[in-house]
């Protein structure tokens, strides 16, 4: 038996988690997202990385980027590595991809604000 | 022409959205923002998190404004940036807002005013520490401004005082860009911020949280080198024995937000002690007619989706203004109750379809919130838990209640039957 708080939404249920072989039960949950998450917790735990990207532009020194899916929790300073190391260029569209399929995972590194392209 | 029927003082999450819905509705209206772009502090919290009620997504909050800046623009609605309001005038047919900018200074008019200008931290100053005055001491947004709009990291080791959001969520964005986070000091014996954010803010950083103990001196002479640590007890008084000091070059400081009324004030508008905002009736009209407040000027919320709402209503009711006589009565905050928005009921309209905010003052589980007009209960929910973190919302139609001027109507909260 584990307890675990859901962090899918601001409710943060109080859930506990039982294992019996294969047989993952939850209870606490409010919805069928606590479910998802107790279970992924269980088994491959994963979280969003949100984070900045250095710029040439004077103005906007740095762009704000996140994962565009969830990443394996134990891949998070790898990620941040990752992101901590490329430099992007004016213009940038909110959405677009700064790094495509970060470190083989499948999810990009997306810019989740415009870098406009006037200096 | 310098005259519009709603005038927007703010340009974040509830201004856009008031804008918006103002427009919508067909008022000209004229949007201020002091920044030299719309967002407000969304743009610096780049995390994720915003949006679930609203989108059903995890928008990070450049996104979330991003949506509405998109809208606002399509919508041709004016905005002024980079502009700072330096006066507004209570004129007989309206309000004349003086503005000074880069073109000089200038005057609009408006019969409307939303006030929409947020909330600030509370700082150093207005938490009680002793010691020496030097550099590296800042607020949890201070922080997060220099991280994610300069790119500048502002410490190696530091600790936080304060387990508001911000301040863990800053505990994550310093842990990630290589600063060390020695702890999130709390005075109080219950975390400030919301339950997840000590889930996946501390607990997967192995970051910990010290409940009754604060910060009792710092350390340094340009710059901080250490804090003094003191347990608390339930005064919050330290306690004699527990000091133990802590190496650090920063003290980030999440101490709470309070609304920012400065304008507010000079027109006049009362303030609710509960909120630390205006006080408003359920269109988020103030007692100042033709002024509006929403968002965090309002009262400080934990949800930008609530904000938005509010921004919506005062919006929709600020281009519906007309001048006219209100008839009013007022909520009373019984026992639990630690804030309620709105706080007043204009009898002259809609009263079918209220959207009410509360915060307990406690943290307890099932408990009911109940509503009671001159003794008789009128009115009850129940909840499996209520902490004062967590703002609860709820819709309630005062139509059946009876009311007329001067009722008594008590907002409280109970042991659930």
């Amino acid at each position: 038996m584990k307890e675990m708080v859901c962090i899918v939404c601001p409710n943060g249920c109080a859930m506990s988690v039982e294992q019996n072989g294969d047989a993952i039960t939850v209870t606490g949950n409010k919805c069928k997202r606590g479910e998802e998450f107790a279970i992924k917790e269980m088994t491959c735990p994963v979280r969003t990385i949100c984070s900045t990207v250095k710029t040439n532009s004077s103005a906007f020194p740095v762009l704000p980027v996140r994962v565009s899916a969830d990443i394996p929790k134990d891949k998070i300073f790898a990620v941040m590595k990752e992101i901590n190391s490329v430099t992007v260029s004016a213009p940038v569209k909110r959405g677009d991809a700064v790094i495509k399929n970060v470190l083989g995972s499948g999810v990009d590194i997306i810019a989740t604000d415009s870098l406009p392209d006037n200096n | 022409m310098n005259n519009y029927n709603v005038i927007v003082i703010g340009g974040g999450p509830a201004g856009l959205a008031a804008a918006i819905q103002a427009k919508k509705d067909c008022a000209s209206v004229l949007l201020i923002e002091r920044e030299n772009r719309l967002g407000g502090i969304l743009k610096q919290c780049i995390h994720d998190g915003f949006g679930l009620v609203r989108f059903e997504e995890k928008l990070s909050g450049p996104e979330y404004a991003g949506r509405f800046i998109d809208e606002f623009n399509s919508l041709g609605i004016e905005s002024l940036t980079l502009s700072f309001v330096t006066k507004i005038e209570k004129k007989t047919d309206g309000f004349a807002i003086h503005i000074v900018n880069r073109g000089g200074t200038a005057v609009y008019t408006c019969s409307a005013i939303v006030l929409a200008t947020g909330c600030r931290e509370r700082t150093a100053k207005q938490v009680f520490i002793h010691g020496t005055r030097p550099s590296g001491v800042f607020t949890a947004g201070t922080a997060q401004h220099y991280i994610n709009l300069m790119g500048e990291i502002p410490a190696k080791k530091c600790v936080i005082l304060g387990s508001g959001d911000i301040g863990l969520i800053m505990a994550r964005r310093l842990t990630l860009e290589g600063c060390e986070v020695l702890g999130v000091y709390e005075a109080k014996p219950t975390p400030s911020g919301l339950t997840r954010n000590i889930h996946q803010c501390l607990n997967d950083y192995g970051i910990p949280l010290y409940l009754s103990h604060t910060v009792t001196r710092v350390f340094g002479d340009e710059r901080l080198e250490a804090v003094e640590i003191s347990q608390v007890d339930e005064k919050m008084r330290p306690i004699d024995g527990t000091r133990k000091t802590v190496e650090c070059d920063a003290l980030i400081l999440s101490v709470g937000l309070i609304p920012e009324n400065e304008l507010a004030e000079t027109l006049g508008v009362q303030m609710d002690s509960g909120t630390k905002g205006p006080l408003c009736d359920q269109n988020l009209m103030t007692n100042v007619d033709g002024v509006f407040s929403c968002g965090n000027a309002l009262h400080v919320n934990d949800l930008v989706d609530y904000v938005s709402e509010s921004g919506e209503t005062a919006g929709a009711a600020a281009a519906a203004y007309i001048k006219t006589g209100r008839k009013t009565v007022r909520f009373e905050r019984g026992s639990g109750i630690m804030s309620l928005v709105p706080q007043m009921l204009n009898l002259e309209k809609g009263i079918d379809n209220v959207t009410v905010y509360f915060r307990s003052d406690e943290v307890a589980n099932n408990r009911s919130l109940k509503i009671s007009v001159d003794g008789e209960e009128k009115f009850r929910k129940k909840y499996a838990f209520l902490r004062p973190p967590e703002m609860e919302r709820l819709v309630v139609d005062f139509s059946a209640f009876n009311l007329k001027p001067g009722s008594r109507i008590v907002f409280e909260t109970e042991a659930a039957k």
